[in-house]
C-alpha cells in the first residue's frame, strides 16, 4: 500500500532565508513518525507545508497519494492538523467552538465525545478565553481529532501540558494509532519519542540529520561506562579497555564503548584482578537524549568550523 | 483563493452552505457579545440617519424624503455595518490566529470570509430592508419606477464592502488600528453621500465635483437606489423604467470596477495570519 504521507526534498523560504533545505521522509501508513530538532529546526515550517497551509518552495508532497496544496479539497476530510500555535475566538464556550468546528466536517464524531477524549468535557461550558493553556492545548487536541482523520499532524500535541495529561494525551494517540490512524508528530519531549513513535527524524538546521526507529538512532552512540578511581590509584594503571574511549575529568572516569560488555568484562576483571574498588560504577547505553544532543553540538561545531573558514 | 466562478461554485453546494452556516453562526455568537460591534451593527447607521435629518440635510432636495431616509441608511449601513465591522472582525481573527486555525480544516477560503462576513451582511440588509418597508411610506415614497435596480445596488454594495473589507486587513496591523485604517475609505464615502444628490441638490454640486466623485466606492451603489426608488438621475432628470437601465450603465460598470479591484487587491494582499 502506498505510504500514508510522502515528502521529498522539499523546500521552504521566508523571504530570503531558508528555513527547510531539503528534507526527505515518508510514513507508512497506521505508523506513528515524530520530526525532532533544535528550536527554529524546521520542524513547523515542515509540517505546515505537508499539511497542504504553504505551497513548497521546492520538493514534492504526497498525503494518502495526493497533493495537499494542489487537491486541498479533497485531502482535507481525511486529516486531522493541531497547529503549534493555533486561535480560537475568546468568547466563545469549549462546546461552541467545538460544534462550530464539527458543523464545518463531513464526518464528524459527536461533540461530547470529542470532549470526553480529551479531558474536557468538564469544562464544556466555560468560555475559552477563561482556559487555562493546558486545556486550550487539549481542546485543540479535540478538534484535530474531531472528524475521525486518518491521518494526523500534531505540532508539539503536549507542550505545556501536565504530567497526568500528558499520559492521557498518550493513551489517546496509541488508541488511534490501534485505530489505523497515521500520525505525524513533531515534540521536544524524547520520553515521548521513545515511547510513541515508531520511527523518527532529528532536524537540524532545516535539514534532516538522522532517521530510523529510536535503536537505530540511538545504534550511533556509544554507550557510557563511568566510575571513579580510588585517589591511591593512578589513572595509567587501568587496562587496555577494547575500541573504548576514555575521558577523564580528574576523579571520575568516562568511558564511551560501542561494545559495553567487552568494555565491563575487561574493566571488572582488571579491578578483581588489582583489588581496585571502582566507586559508583554505572553503566549506560546510549539513549536517544545523547543521540540529539550530539547531533545539536556538533553540527554547531561545524558552523563554527564553516564560520571561522569563511572568515 | 481561487477563479471567481470556482467562488461561487464553492459557495452553492451544500457542503459549502453547511460550512458557512456553521461558521456564521458562530459569528453570530460573537457578534452578540462584543458590545462595541453591536453599537455599531445596530444603532449607529440610523443615529447617523437620524443625526443628519435633524440637522436638516436632504431638505432642500426635491428627492422624496423616504428615498433619501433609505439611500442615507443603505450608505451608513454598508460603511459601519459591512465595511467597518468586517476590518475589525478579520483583523481580531487573524491577530489571534482564528483565520489560521480555520484554514487547515475542511473550509475553504472564500468560506471563510463568507461566514465571517455574514452575520454583519444579514443585519445591514435587514436595516436597509426594514426602513424601506417602515420608514419610507411613513415619510413619503412613490411606487419605485425600477426597485430590482435599487436590488442591485445593495447586493453589488455588500459584495464590494466585503472585498474592500477583506482587502483594508492588508494596511491594518491590529484592532485598535482599524479605527484609523478605515477613515480614508469611510470619509471618501462619506463624502460621496454628500455630493451625489442626496444631501444637497445635484445641480448646487460643481460638475467637477461629480465627475469626479463618481468613481468613489459608494457613488455607484448611492446612484442605483436613487435612481432605481425614485427614477432620478445624479443630472437631476427624471426617467421612467425602460431609460432607467441606460441611466445605470455608468454606475454599473464602476461598481464592477469596484468589485473587481477589491477582489483582486483581496488575492493579492490578503494575510490569513499576524505578520510574522
Ligand atoms: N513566518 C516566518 N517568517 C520568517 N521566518 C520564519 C517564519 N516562521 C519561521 N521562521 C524561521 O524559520 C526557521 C524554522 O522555524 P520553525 O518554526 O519551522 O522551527 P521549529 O523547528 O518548529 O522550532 P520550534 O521547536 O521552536 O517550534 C526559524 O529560524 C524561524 O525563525
Ligand atoms: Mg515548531
Amino acid at each position: 500500500m502506498a505510504e500514508a504521507v510522502e515528502v521529498s526534498d522539499v523546500r521552504r523560504s521566508y523571504g530570503g532565508y531558508e528555513a527547510v533545505r531539503g528534507v526527505t521522509f515518508s510514513v507508512a501508513r497506521g505508523e506513528l513518525f515524530a520530526l525532532l530538532g533544535t528550536n527554529g529546526a524546521g520542524k513547523t515550517s515542515t509540517l505546515e507545508v505537508v499539511e497542504g497551509l504553504a505551497r513548497p518552495g521546492g520538493g514534492r508532497v504526497r498525503v494518502l497519494g495526493r497533493d495537499p496544496w494542489a487537491d486541498r479539497a479533497a485531502v482535507r476530510p481525511r486529516i486531522g492538523v493541531m497547529l503549534q500555535q493555533g486561535g480560537f475566538p475568546a468568547d466563545l464556550t469549549v462546546t461552541e467552538t467545538a460544534a462550530m468546528w464539527a458543523g464545518t466536517l463531513t464526518a464528524p464524531r459527536p461533540v461530547a465525545e470529542a470532549l470526553e477524549l480529551v479531558d474536557l468535557a468538564h469544562r464544556a461550558g466555560v468560555a475559552v478565553k477563561q482556559l487555562s493553556g493546558g486545556e486550550r492545548r487539549r481542546l485543540d487536541l479535540a478538534l484535530a481529532v474531531l472528524g475521525r482523520p486518518d491521518v494526523l499532524f500534531l505540532d508539539e500535541p503536549t507542550t505545556g501540558l501536565d504530567p497526568e495529561s500528558r499520559r492521557n494525551t498518550w493513551e489517546l494517540v496509541r488508541t488511534l494509532l490501534d485505530d489505523g490512524v497515521t500520525v505525524l508528530l513533531t515534540t521536544h519531549y524524547l520520553d515521548e519519542a521513545e515511547e510513541l513513535a515508531d520511527r523518527l527524524a532529528i532536524m537540524h538546521q532545516g535539514r534532516i540529520v538522522r532517521t530510523g526507529t529510536v535503536a537505530e538512532v540511538v545504534a550511533s552512540q556509544p554507550a557510557t561506562v563511568s566510575f571513579a578511581l580510588p585517589p591511591s590509584v593512578p589513572r595509567e594503571w587501568l587496562p587496555e579497555l577494547p575500541g573504548a574511549l576514555v575521558v577523564d575529568d580528574g576523579h571520575r572516569v568516562e568511558v564511551h564503548t560501542d561494545t559495553m560488555q567487552a568494555t565491563l568484562t575487561g574493566l571488572l576483571l582488571w579491578a578483581r584482578d588489582h583489588d581496585v574498588e571502582l566507586r559508583e560504577l554505572s553503566a549506560r547505553p546510549a539513549s536517544l537524549e545523547q543521540a540529539f544532543l550530539a547531533v545539536a553540538s556538533s553540527e554547531e561545531k561545524e558552523t563554527e568550523r564553516a564560520e571561522v573558514a569563511a572568515r | 483563493m481561487s477563479r471567481p466562478a470556482d467562488v461561487m461554485t464553492a459557495l452553492l453546494t451544500a457542503g459549502a452552505a453547511r460550512r458557512v452556516r456553521a461558521l456564521a453562526t458562530a459569528e453570530v455568537r460573537l457578534l452578540v457579545r462584543n458590545r462595541t460591534a453591536m453599537f455599531t451593527a445596530l444603532a449607529l447607521p440610523v443615529l447617523t440617519v437620524i443625526l443628519l435629518s435633524g440637522i436638516g440635510f436632504g431638505e432642500e432636495t426635491d428627492l422624496p424624503l423616504g428615498a433619501v431616509v433609505v439611500t442615507m441608511l443603505a450608505g451608513f449601513a454598508l460603511l459601519y455595518v459591512v465595511y467597518y465591522n468586517l476590518v475589525s472582525a478579520y483583523v481580531a481573527r487573524r491577530e489571534d490566529l482564528v483565520l489560521k486555525r480555520l484554514r487547515v480544516g475542511e473550509l475553504r477560503d472564500a468560506e471563510i470570509l463568507a461566514g465571517t462576513a455574514l452575520p454583519s451582511v444579514v443585519v445591514a440588509v435587514a436595516q436597509v430592508v426594514l426602513t424601506a418597508v417602515v420608514a419610507a411610506p411613513a415619510f413619503g415614497m412613490d411606487v419605485p419606477p425600477n426597485a430590482l435596480l435599487a436590488v442591485l445596488g445593495v447586493v453589488g454594495g455588500v459584495v464590494m464592502f466585503v472585498l474592500l473589507a477583506a482587502a483594508s486587513t492588508a494596511f491594518t496591523r491590529n484592532v485598535e488600528m482599524a479605527q484609523v485604517s478605515t477613515l480614508p475609505v469611510l470619509l471618501l464615502c462619506m463624502g460621496s453621500l454628500i455630493f451625489s444628490g442626496v444631501v444637497v441638490p445635484a445641480d448646487s454640486v460643481p460638475d467637477r465635483v461629480r465627475d469626479v466623485a463618481q468613481f468613489i466606492p459608494l457613488t455607484p451603489i448611492v446612484d442605483l437606489i436613487q435612481l432605481g426608488l425614485t427614477g432620478q438621475t445624479p443630472d437631476g432628470d427624471t426617467v421612467g423604467f425602460a431609460a432607467s437601465w441606460a441611466e445605470a450603465a455608468a454606475p454599473l460598470a464602476v461598481m464592477a470596477a469596484w468589485i473587481a479591484i477589491g477582489a483582486w487587491a483581496l488575492r493579492r494582499w490578503f494575510r490569513w495570519e499576524p505578520r510574522g
